[in-house]
């Protein structure tokens, strides 16, 4: 799925200009912790969270992650979305709860890779 | 790549907004030095987490990092309380961080782990009080 494509899907807000539109992403990893990101994530592509600080975006970016969800309606600082489009990384915001979120993009297609 | 490439950097002690700018200049030189990506995400992954424990457990560090033609190698030292019981901080979910630290979502006790399965060398000296030096290999 495109970027925009699961903006549409989660009824996100999508806070960055600078990443790619055309990337077609396949794989999710849901989590808060950013040490078990590091620790169990293989090749993901969409990061799916209920936190909000920079090592969020740094976490991403060491994972070669495309885009972040930050989910429950929580949305990015200015420094944040500075970070992120310096990275080349897509920031959305859903209402939805994490389990919700996630549920929606699986059952569109989006698959998880790791653990 | 016949020469090799030096870089040195300071990591701030408490300040998450720029912990990890060291390893995104890592990652980046990496890439455009041609290393696979593969050897790329592990030196980040590896380098990342030993300078989030500068920042946390150390009071900030510093790296050093030399790239030769084969092989990264990327030191980190700080000269924070140092670790107490090494073997057990390499036990997976062993931690000593503060809430402060695990609201930031760091402080699984997965950090040293994860530095040991990405690096293909990894070596850690260790003093009380005295502060740590961590040295990691990832050959490309």
């Amino acid at each position: 799925m495109k970027i925009s494509e699961i903006a549409t899907l989660l009824n996100a807000e999508l806070y960055t200009v600078n990443h790619d539109t055309m990337t077609d992403i396949k794989s999710a990893c849901s989590a808060d912790l950013m040490s078990d990101v590091m620790a169990f994530s293989k090749e993901n592509a969409l990061l799916l969270t209920g936190l909000i600080n920079p090592q969020v975006i740094r976490t991403a970016e060491m994972m070669d992650m495309k885009a972040i969800i930050f989910v429950r309606g929580k949305k990015p600082q200015e420094a944040m979305i500075e970070l992120a489009e310096e990275k080349r990384i897509a920031l959305m915001s859903t209402h939805y709860p994490l389990f919700e979120a996630s549920g929606r993009l699986y059952q569109s297609g989006i698959r998880g890779h790791g653990f | 790549m016949g020469q090799m490439i030096i870089r040195d950097f300071d990591i701030p002690a408490n300040d998450f907004s720029v912990a990890g700018e060291a390893s995104s200049t890592v990652r980046k030189l990496l890439s455009q030095l041609g290393v696979a990506p593969d050897r790329i995400k592990r030196t980040a992954i590896a380098m990342y987490e030993a300078e989030i424990n500068a920042v946390i457990h150390g009071r900030g560090g510093k790296a050093h990092v030399e790239i030769s033609g084969d092989k990264i190698i990327i030191e980190i030292s700080d000269e924070g309380p140092g670790i107490e019981d090494l073997e057990l901080a390499m036990q997976e979910g062993y931690s000593t961080a503060t809430d402060s630290i695990r609201e930031m979502g760091f402080g699984a006790g997965m950090g040293l782990p994860n530095i040991k399965k990405h690096a293909d060398e990894l070596v850690i000296k260790s003093e009380k009080d005295k502060g740590t030096v961590v040295t990691i290999t990832v050959n490309f």
